[in-house]
């Protein structure tokens, strides 16, 4: 009954090979980020100041990747895309992937952050004669990303799981490497229970980071 | 009538009447309404070069509708708006006036300052910047020569000691006279004035009034004060303005409008505040 005992010097020796698809894990997670928060302001900016042409396609772009599940998504990426001639590296489509997906999800954290904003700052950029660059980039994009800083960090934590995902695209991420290790030596409690620890443990310590940000934040300024 | 340079609102309203010369604000027929409720009914309205005129009348009688009408953050359904020397709404075409847009607006308002009942102030920003933003931002000041005016501009209404708090970190009154300095920044020909004690603790109104009046007799900016301190009123405008349900119903210099007032409405309301 091998498969139920726990095994320390297994465990021990499989860590190495956790940890460099815990690397890829992050990578994904943080470069996903970066693309999903900056296109979400592109998206977020074009819809609410309404430019045309273009704020209706953004607007259905947002609605069908909201609207269709992230496994379809990866899997259009990768396996439509190059039989239009368009193939990447995994890890490259599994990050714009993730970007693009939750992109939809940080316009629409922007867009709240932004509508939440008293419309007396607006009064008082505008009668003050701003230009509307300086109205936006100076003071509205300020105070609504800070207002939704704590959600769009929640975004994260939920990526950094999602990242698992890009196992099923040949990304040799943490859950691609303990499948690995498992079908390799048949064993999946130790490959398995660690990498759900290390999920664990690092949304854990996120998830009380970002409360603290939150309660710091809640007094504005 | 001699030629001004000014245009004329002949023009637009023959009916109405000329724009004094002088005039550096000059409302025309001016009616606006929120849904069925008539906020401001044909209501005409001068500010001459270094006038100070006091609004007052209950809250709803129209009087904050008139400041942002003036400075643009509401259009009105009927009328014309002159803010020296240009239509806010309109601009002078080959045929007369003809309607123009925000970007006109924009242009036109730069000769008004406004200071709000709740401040807004930017939360972000410490005091020195806010008040800088103006000066870098919309007159294209480079840093050094922005930072120069909105210290002496915190200077001048007793803050120089607190440039680099934030907003937060401020009492009412001190935050509202950052608003002030913020306001006085773009040097503006027309000073608005929206209730700017209302939100605050009695004990800090003192404080800002007593700006008010410097900058009243130490400049000759235009005033348009909307306010219920009735003998800060009674002190420095040239010219009261009793509002009622979207009129004007008595106007005039403060010891007759508060002192002696002819009309009922002006009475009960006098007295209601002084009651307060």
């Amino acid at each position: 009954m091998s498969g139920f005992a726990w095994d320390w010097h297994f465990a021990w020796s499989i860590v190495p090979f956790l940890l460099t698809g815990a690397k890829l894990t992050i990578i994904a997670t943080v470069l996903g980020s970066v693309i999903a928060f900056v296109l979400g302001m592109v998206w977020a900016l074009i819809r609410m100041t309404q430019i045309r042409i273009l704020a209706p396609i953004v607007g259905l772009f947002v609605e069908f990747i909201r609207g269709t599940p992230l496994l379809i998504q990866l899997y259009f990426l990768f396996y439509v895309l190059p039989t239009w001639g368009m193939s990447m590296p995994a890890l490259t489509t599994g990050v714009i992937g993730l970007g693009l997906f939750y992109s939809a999800y940080a316009a629409e954290i922007y867009r709240a952050g932004i509508e939440e904003l008293p419309v007396g700052q607006w009064e008082a950029a505008l009668t003050m004669g701003l230009p509307l660059r300086r109205v936006w980039l100076g003071i509205v994009l300020p105070q609504a990303v800070r207002t939704v800083l704590p959600v769009l960090g929640n975004q994260v934590v939920a990526m950094f799981k999602e990242t698992a995902l890009l196992s099923t695209i040949t990304v040799m991420e943490l859950l691609a490497q303990a499948k690995n290790i498992g079908s390799i030596e048949f064993r999946y409690v130790e490959p398995l229970t660690l990498a759900g620890l290390f999920y664990l443990t690092i949304s854990y310590v996120a998830a009380r980071g970002l409360r603290r940000l939150e309660t710091t934040h809640a007094v504005h300024g | 009538m001699p030629y001004t340079g000014e245009p004329n609102v002949h023009l637009l309203r023959p009916e109405l009447g000329p724009v004094p010369a002088r005039s550096l604000v000059s409302m025309r027929g001016i009616s606006k309404s929120y849904g069925d409720r008539k906020i401001l009914d044909s209501i005409d309205l001068d500010v001459a070069s270094g006038e100070k005129v006091a609004l007052i009348g209950a809250s709803g009688s129209g009087k904050t509708t008139i400041l942002r009408l003036a400075i643009g953050l509401v259009k009105p359904d009927e009328g014309t708006i002159f803010i020296d020397g240009d239509y806010l709404w309109h601009e002078q075409g080959p045929n007369g006036l003809r309607p123009a847009g925000e970007r006109h607006a924009r242009k036109v308002r730069r000769s008004l300052g406004i200071v709000f009942q709740h401040f807004n102030l930017f939360p972000h920003m410490t005091a020195l910047q806010n008040v800088r933003e103006p000066l870098m931002h919309t007159l294209g000041l480079a840093r050094e020569e922005s930072d120069a005016r909105a210290i002496d501009l915190l200077n001048q209404v007793g803050l120089g000691e607190h440039l680099g708090k934030r907003p937060s970190q401020l009492s009412g009154g001190q935050q509202q006279r950052v608003a002030i300095a913020r306001s006085l920044a773009l040097r503006p020909k027309v000073m608005l004035f929206d209730e700017v004690t209302s939100a605050l603790d009695p004990e800090l109104v003192g404080e800002v009034l007593r700006i008010m009046r410097e900058l009243a007799h130490a400049t000759d900016m235009s005033m348009l004060i909307v306010t219920h301190e009735i003998s800060f009123a009674a002190d420095i405008a040239d010219r009261v303005l009793m509002f009622d349900a979207g009129k004007v119903i008595e106007a005039g210099p403060p010891e007759q409008v508060l002192k002696n007032p002819e009309h009922m409405r002006t009475r009960q309301f006098l007295r209601a505040i002084l009651e307060r």
